[in-house]
Formats: C-alpha cells, sequence, structure tokens
C-alpha cells in the first residue's frame, strides 16, 4: 500500500508529464475533451512507480524520466527491410513522426480509410470519437497510466476505418535515427463488420516510444497483427493495444522482440459479443541488459468465447523476461474457452524469468487453463544433436528456435509466419 | 578402425570407476558384438567414445582410424564418421526429422571440407533411404522421434545411419523394445550397411539380435573390462551358461 505522500508524489510526476507535453491548438473539441479525461484518469492513477504492483518487476524510472531519452542508432543495413514481402501499404514514421515522403499514399488499400491522427483529432465530428482513449479508459482494470498519458498527449499516428476486407497488409514502420528521440504515437482502428485487416509493424521507433493502438473489432469482423520489434540495443518502448471484440470477431496479436534495454508491451482484450476469438503471441530473444515485459489482461464478457495467450522468452546473459497475464470470467461468460501459457528457456545461469499468472472466473461452465515454465536447454536433446555432427551453437539455436515455435504458429498467415522463422533465425546468429 | 587401449573412466561427479581397463580393436569392415549383464559398464563405453559430458577418462586411449577421439568434441567425432545408434533415442519437438538430418549432415560435411548437400539433393537422398526402411513421408516430417513408437525410433537411428554414412557404428542396445519383425527390418537396415569400410560395435544383452547380424567377434564384458572374446559361438554360449558362468570362469 501506498502512503499519502507517495500517492501525492504520483499525482505530482503525472502532472509533470502532462505539463512537459506540447499543447496543441489544432484539436476539435471531442479532441479536446477524450484529451482531457486522459488527463484526468492520469492523475487519479497517478504516475508509474516500482511499488505499484504491476510494475514491481519493470522500473518505469526510464519511461517516465524526464530528461531526454538517449540511445544508439542500430544499423540493420546487414539485412532485408522487414515485411517488406508482404506486400503492405507503407507508413514510416522517423522518430515518431509520420514521413510522407518516405510512405505509400493513404488511399492505396481499397476499403480502408486511413486519416493522420491529427486530422481526426481536428476534425469537428469524427467516427474517432467513439474509440480515441475510450477502449483505453476501459482498460483500466489495473492501472495504465502510460496509456493514459499517450492519450492525453499524443499527436502522431492514424485513424483507420475498415469497410470490407483488405487485399494488402497495412504497414507502419518505425524507423529511429536520432539518438536522442522521444515518440509518442497512437492509432485507431475501427473494422466495421465482415471487414478484414492485418496490421504489421516493425522497427525500433525511437530512442523511446510509447505507442498506443485501440482496435475495435465490429460483429464477424477479423483483425491480425504481426509486429518485429527488432535489434536494436539501447531502445525503450511502452507500447499497449486494446482491443474490443464483437461477435463471432476475431483478434490475432503476434510479437517479436529480439533485444532492446527495455520493452514493456501491454494488451488488453474485451470480449463484448458473443462466440468470438482472440489470440495474443509473443517470443523474445535477448541478451545482456535485455528486459522485456508482456502484460496481458483478458476479459470475458459474452459466451463461447476463446481466448489464447501464448508467451516464450529466450534469455541469455542477464537478459530478465516478465510474464503478466491475467484471465477475467465475469458471470454469466459461459461456456468460455481461456489458454494461457508462458515460458522462459535460460541460455545462462544468470538470465531471470519472472511470471504472475493469473484466472479469476465468475461463470461455472467454463474451460480455463495455465501454465507458467522455466528452465534451461535440455542437455540430452543437445548431446543428441551434437553426437549427429551439429556443432554445439547451431544445435542450440535449432532449439531455440523449437522453443519459440508454439508461439510463431500463432501467426495464421503462413508466409509471415515463414518470415517471422527466418528473422528469429537469422537474428539469434546476429544478436549483436 | 577403432582402438580402444588400457580405457579406464569414472564419473565426474563421483568417485566410482566404470571401466576398468577396457582394450578392444576393431578392425576395418568388422562387426563386433559386446555382451554384458547390466552394470558391467557397455552402455558407458558407447557414451564415452560418442563424447557425452559427465565421464573422466583416468588412463589409456581410444582411436578412430588413428585419430585420438577422446580429445574431440562429440561433433568433431560425428564428422570423423562416429556413430552411436542410441538405446534410447532422444525426442526433439519443434524440431522437423528432415531438419535436423539435414543439418547433421551438411554439418559433417561442411566439417570434413565438403560441399554442402541441396534442398533438393538431400529430399532424393532422404527418400530413396527411408523407403528401405519402411519410413513414411510422415514420419521424415514429424518432430524429432515425437509421438514414435519404439521400433520406429530405432529404424530412425538407422535411417540416420544409412544417410550419414559413418565409418565406425556403435549400436548400443538396439534389440531393447522391438518385436520380432521391426527387429528384422533393423537388423536388415544394419545389414545393408555392412561394407569393406565400415565397423559396427553392437552392444547388446541378448543373443537373438546376432541371429540378424551375425558378429565376426564377440567380446564379453564384466565389471568394467572384457573378459573374455570369441567367434560368433560365444554368444550362444551365454545364452546357455549365462553371464555368471563366464564371468567366473575369467575371474
Amino acid at each position: 500500500m501506498l502512503t499519502p505522500a507517495q500517492r501525492a508524489a504520483k499525482a505530482d510526476l503525472a502532472d509533470t508529464l502532462l505539463a512537459a507535453a506540447p499543447a496543441s491548438e489544432k484539436d476539435g473539441a471531442w479532441a479536446r475533451e477524450a484529451r482531457a479525461l486522459a488527463a484526468r484518469r492520469l492523475r487519479e492513477m497517478g504516475a508509474p512507480v516500482r511499488r505499484d504492483e504491476y510494475w514491481r518487476w519493470t522500473d518505469p524510472a526510464t519511461l517516465t524520466q524526464l530528461e531526454e531519452p538517449e540511445a544508439a542508432v542500430f544499423s540493420d543495413a546487414d539485412e532485408s527491410p522487414v515485411f517488406e514481402a508482404a506486400g503492405g501499404l507503407k507508413l514510416v514514421f522517423a522518430d515518431g513522426v509520420f514521413r510522407p515522403d518516405l510512405s505509400d499514399p493513404l488511399d492505396g488499400i481499397e476499403g480502408v480509410e486511413i486519416a493522420p491522427l491529427s486530422e481526426a483529432m481536428g476534425a469537428d465530428i469524427h467516427w474517432a470519437k467513439d474509440i480515441y482513449g475510450a477502449l483505453e479508459g476501459e482498460g483500466h482494470y489495473v492501472p495504465r497510466p502510460l496509456a493514459a498519458l499517450n492519450t492525453a498527449t499524443a499527436r502522431q499516428g492514424f485513424a483507420v476505418r475498415v469497410t470490407g476486407r483488405a487485399d494488402r497488409p497495412l504497414h507502419f514502420r518505425y524507423l529511429h535515427q536520432d539518438t536522442r528521440s522521444d515518440a509518442v504515437v497512437h492509432h485507431v482502428v475501427r473494422l466495421e463488420p465482415g471487414a478484414e485487416l492485418t496490421v504489421l509493424e516493425n522497427g525500433p521507433a525511437a530512442a523511446r516510444l510509447n505507442g498506443c493502438m485501440e482496435v475495435d473489432v465490429a460483429d464477424a469482423a477479423r483483425f491480425h497483427h504481426v509486429r518485429a520489434q527488432g535489434r536494436a540495443h539501447e531502445r525503450r518502448a511502452f507500447t499497449a493495444m486494446f482491443a474490443r471484440l464483437g461477435r463471432e470477431s476475431a483478434y490475432k496479436s503476434f510479437t517479436l522482440t529480439v533485444n532492446g534495454a527495455l520493452t514493456r508491451n501491454e494488451q488488453v482484450v474485451d470480449f463484448n459479443g458473443d462466440d468470438a476469438v482472440a489470440h495474443v503471441a509473443g517470443a523474445c530473444v535477448g541478451d545482456g541488459d535485455f528486459h522485456h515485459d508482456d502484460t496481458v489482461f483478458v476479459t470475458h464478457d459474452a459466451e463461447r468465447c476463446e481466448s489464447r495467450q501464448v508467451f516464450k522468452k529466450v534469455l541469455r546473459g542477464k537478459a530478465k523476461g516478465i510474464f503478466q497475464g491475467k484471465i477475467l470470467v465475469k458471470a454469466g461468460a459461459q461456456k468460455t474457452d481461456g489458454y494461457q501459457i508462458s515460458q522462459g528457456l535460460l541460455l545462462d545461469e544468470t538470465a531471470e524469468f519472472l511470471a504472475k499468472p493469473e484466472l479469476e472466473i465468475y461463470a461455472d461452465d467454463v474451460a480455463c487453463s495455465h501454465g507458467s515454465t522455466c528452465g534451461a536447454v535440455d542437455e540430452d536433446m543437445l548431446f543428441y544433436m551434437r553426437a549427429r555432427g551439429v556443432p554445439r551453437a547451431e544445435a542450440q539455436n535449432l532449439l531455440v528456435l523449437a522453443f519459440l515455435a508454439e508461439a510463431v504458429q500463432e501467426i495464421e498467415d503462413e508466409a509471415l509466419a515463414d518470415e517471422v522463422r527466418d528473422r528469429i533465425a537469422g537474428w539469434i546468429d546476429r544478436r549483436r | 578402425m577403432l582402438e580402444i587401449r588400457n580405457l579406464h573412466v569414472k564419473l565426474e561427479e563421483e568417485d566410482k570407476a566404470i571401466l576398468k581397463g577396457v582394450d578392444l580393436a576393431v578392425e576395418a569392415g568388422t562387426v563386433h558384438a559386446i555382451m554384458g549383464p547390466n552394470g558391467s559398464g557397455k552402455s558407458t563405453l558407447s557414451y564415452v567414445l560418442s563424447g557425452r559430458e559427465g565421464y573422466e577418462v583416468t588412463e589409456g586411449s581410444a582411436t578412430l582410424l588413428g585419430e585420438d577421439v577422446l580429445e574431440m568434441e562429440a561433433e568433431e567425432r560425428a564428422a570423423a564418421g562416429l556413430f552411436l545408434a542410441f538405446q534410447y533415442p532422444v525426442e526433439i519437438p519443434g524440431v522437423g526429422n528432415m531438419t535436423f538430418l539435414r543439418t547433421a549432415l551438411n554439418s559433417q560435411r561442411k566439417a570434413r571440407g565438403e560441399e554442402e548437400l541441396s534442398a533438393g539433393d538431400f529430399l532424393k537422398l532422404i527418400r530413396a533411404k527411408a523407403k528401405d526402411l519402411k519410413m513414411s513421408q510422415d514420419m521424415l516430417k514429424r518432430p524429432v522421434n515425437v509421438g514414435f513408437s519404439g521400433g520406429e525410433k530405432k529404424r530412425n537411428e538407422i535411417l540416420q545411419m544409412a544417410v550419414l554414412e559413418p565409418k565406425m557404428c556403435i549400436l548400443d542396445e538396439t534389440d531393447s523394445g522391438l518385436d520380432v519383425d521391426a527387429m528384422k527390418l533393423v537388423a536388415d537396415g544394419v545389414n545393408a550397411l555392412r561394407s569393406e569400410g565400415r565397423s559396427f560395435l553392437v552392444i547388446t544383452h541378448y543373443q537373438r539380435l546376432l541371429d540378424h547380424i551375425t558378429p565376426d567377434v564377440v567380446h564379453i564384458m564384466a565389471d568394467g573390462r572384457i573378459v573374455k572374446t570369441g567367434g560368433p559361438e560365444l554368444a550362444l554360449e551365454v545364452e546357455r551358461e549365462g553371464y555368471a558362468h563366464l564371468a567366473g570362469e575369467a575371474a
């Protein structure tokens, strides 16, 4: 429990963070209100500190520090651009700022309306009003102050409305060019009934990123998301995805993380309609100072919905992997099928994996299971492979890929899954 | 081919000698069998030769074609031509049988300075070998040994042997857990690989495998030593008289 003085300090820090963000005069009335509500939420929650229950294992200090963050720019010129082969409509950000000169025209996917966030926020009336800050605001079963800060201050991002089945992915690429960049990006995605879209994201984004995506998936719509947070060693990121799912809809999100000083990926999924499906998965590989945190909260408030959480972490050196995952099944959410697995593979004795799986169930006819394991590479497997001539390092890489396979399998598109497998194979060899 | 001289081995973790002076020479193109009771050190000998960790050689030597194998890493021994067919083949979830075998073959070729085999050529090779051992496409695609029956696992060992074409093959109780038909299939696979440049060391408790794979020389091992050496008739003697009789005779 926090003392009154500690609570006051959290509120003060919240005020300081809000004051540090530049005000925009271009916001329309609805946007001003959405930001004011987010600011109020943040003040009430206070800025995150280590004493908070969901920040015990991940120190938020560098995510809230006022001094400019700093991270060396990492060159990935030794490999082809990630997800290039998927042929998506590419929207490029450099240090968190949209770069039209590097991007495709916004009207390149039939049935998908894309508008810069600033344009949507500047309009007096906009469909994004029902989503921007709304899903994030509903997502506070546990405090998510950094997401509220994002809603209150974001100037960059896109409002994406999908009315049909997109025939190509939407691809956000985040370049990091300035060692001292601090990026805040917020996307809003609305899938109308029966619509379908795949969103790809890749790149280190900035020295520090606060990224939010709110996804409203209407009845029978399908949303796929594949993300690669790759290779740059010193970058820091807080990301949060909020999904609201309608009847018979599907939401599938997979994240691959390699390297990075600090990554906290939050996923908040709410089932609002019956018979929907949500799969959230993540694979990560890290070395040295790597700190990786997946915090997931799935709420079943409808019948016969299926949720899966599959998270795998490969940790070398002093790397630290965190998993905090919850399945909340509300009264009446009968026939819920909930599954959660989190596993750590420790390649060195100095690595650490910390897991907090939680189940909270108020319905009586549900099937929920969860598991968490942590271990080293199996010496018998390693010897068997070496006895057939496979050198130790290569054998270990094969076992690492095998370990991550269950998470990668969650990617529905085979070509994207194959690319992710190839990247992992390349990245574990070139992790320096 | 394989020459073992006065080999003494103890467990790394405890002060317990397991091999107490093994002498054995396997000539090129021959099949030697080692028989012996439980705990005589047969499996330890196979592990020490293939490079498993946890053992300490305190005395003696082992050479393959004149090269000291005890100084090599396990993968180097494999590339040099040593092959151990495991008593308990290991299951590796998530690693495809074909991927594994191709990686193994190309790793060995690379280590020997040979050209790596292309995906197409490898496919042709493995399909032909699998057919001989009556292994389905499905077994090739599945993860290594996962969901395989005991017989399928042993056939998979022989398939690996056929693809990797080692010079010195050690079969560690390959007959354990096999029914008569499976044993015949495995033995046929081994017999097909017998050649002038390839030798076998067949470790077994029972005579029955040796009905199918006829050895040139039979050794009896007891308490960490070879206590008796003879022809195929020695295996029959074991079957008739038991190990206690032979071990007693040697002592």
